[in-house]
């Protein structure tokens, strides 16, 4: 089955696929937050790349535009949601003392410092 | 197997492994080092697909902006919070959710696999329609024409997203000066560089919009070589950036979204919700694009400063 897509847009669309893959795995097992941002930028460009390779299936007809044009409006989209979360994780980081969500781990040593919550 | 499947072949690795390495790595600073590498060598890939708007849009906004909001988030919140990756889980979990996530990427693969071969998508129906649409990209008809819709909520999302970020701003701050303070020596590579560099940064981001109606460019990515240009000359100390209360400021901000919504009005009278009549779609577009480039360097740079931090300059 492999080149059904024609030429090198298989190969990204398996890449696509693939970088999903290693984004979500980030999102779910690292707990920074930072890191979450980071990964679900990574999970974004896969999706994007998945679907603008799959877009490519014909060589002589080239790269549809639509998809496209629809992964420039979700590359802006992204950037909104990154500058967001990343203003909201500031702030968190700010008032908490904390950069991950999780209770901290028992075998972990917990730091004494800044680690009242809420708060403002 | 010719050159360009190698170097394709090679590519792909290689951004598959610079993404591993920006989830993977144990220091945070190294890490989104590898996601801005990761991100100009997905921009290429896009080249490689022909996709020159989206391979603009993937280096500046994807790698360029994204690393700059990461790059300024780390510097903040390692001042002020504890920095261990505490509670992740056991070694049981994490081989679980690896799995999991394979099997999420297998899934998409198989399904990439699975498509018609000869599907056409929707190219015909774009270069049948083209003619009509005013610009010659189809990629900015199909942005600013055939589905203006997004274009305009997207407009309209960045501008909340701003919003909402100077929403976090604590009370004694609010309506101040976005960002910290920049120091910057006069006589500096930086200040030299904010002298230097405006005047063809601001030529290129014309271009860009302009050439953007046949050639690939566009509103969105002049919009971030204009907001570039700004951020420069900001931390240069040549100019401040403004006020969030400043009504210049929110009028340049508000203008674009306003002004495309006003044109999207007036198609509706004439029959159709942001539809473009033919004979006047190429000065609309552009008019609206020139409009969408000014509110979306605002947006975009003041986005990257973040929320107003204080009250004098």
């Amino acid at each position: 089955m492999s080149g059904a897509l024609g030429h090198s847009a298989t190969l990204f669309a398996l890449t696509g696929a693939a970088l999903v893959g290693i984004g979500l795995y980030g999102f779910v097992a690292r707990t920074h937050l930072l890191r979450r941002v980071l990964a679900f930028n990574v999970i974004g460009s896969g999706v994007f790349l998945f679907f603008g390779a799959t877009g490519f299936r014909r060589p002589d007809l080239g790269a549809d535009p639509a998809p496209q044009a629809l992964i420039i409006t979700g590359i802006i989209v992204a950037l909104s949601l990154t500058a967001l979360a990343l203003a909201l994780i500031t702030r968190y980081a700010a008032l908490s003392g904390r950069s991950s969500l999780e209770d901290e781990a028992p075998d972990d040593e917990a730091p004494d410092a800044g680690d009242e919550r809420g708060g403002g | 197997m010719t050159p360009a499947l190698v170097f394709d072949g090679l590519l792909a690795l290689l951004a598959v492994a610079a993404a591993m390495a920006a989830i993977g790595g144990r220091d945070l600073f190294g890490s989104v080092a590898f996601f801005i590498v990761y991100g100009l060598l997905i921009a290429i890939a896009w080249v490689r697909l022909d996709a020159i708007d989206v391979a603009l849009a993937e280096a500046a906004i994807g790698a360029g902006l994204t690393g700059i909001l990461l790059i300024s988030a780390l510097a903040r919140v390692e001042r002020t919070a504890s920095s261990g990756e505490s509670g992740e889980g056991g070694r049981l979990a994490k081989i679980a959710a690896a799995l999991l996530c394979a099997g999420v990427a297998g899934a998409l693969a198989w399904a990439a696999l699975a498509l018609d071969p000869q599907g056409a998508g929707l190219t015909p129906l774009i270069s049948e329609a083209l003619p009509q649409a005013g610009v010659g990209n189809p990629v900015t008809a199909v942005l600013l024409n055939f589905r203006a819709y997004d274009t305009l909520l997207e407009s309209i999302v960045l501008l909340f997203a701003l919003v909402a970020v100077w929403s976090l701003a604590d009370d004694g701050n609010w309506g101040g000066l976005p960002g910290l303070r920049q120091h910057a020596r006069s006589d500096g590579v930086l200040a030299t560089f904010g002298r230097l560099l405006p005047p063809f940064g601001l030529v290129v981001a014309v271009y860009l919009v302009w050439a953007g109606s046949e050639n690939p460019g566009g509103a969105f990515q002049g919009g971030t070589v204009l907001a570039a240009i700004w951020l420069l000359v900001a931390m240069a100390g040549i100019t401040e950036l403004p006020r969030v209360s400043s009504l210049p400021l929110r009028a340049a901000l508000v203008f674009g979204p306003a002004f495309f919504l006003a044109v999207g009005a007036i198609g509706a009278l004439a029959g159709t919700f942001l539809g473009l009549a033919p004979a006047a779609a190429k000065a609309i577009i552009l008019a609206v694009e020139a409009g969408l480039t000014l509110s979306i360097a605002a947006t975009l740079a003041l986005l990257v400063a973040g929320s107003p931090q204080r009250t004098q300059g």
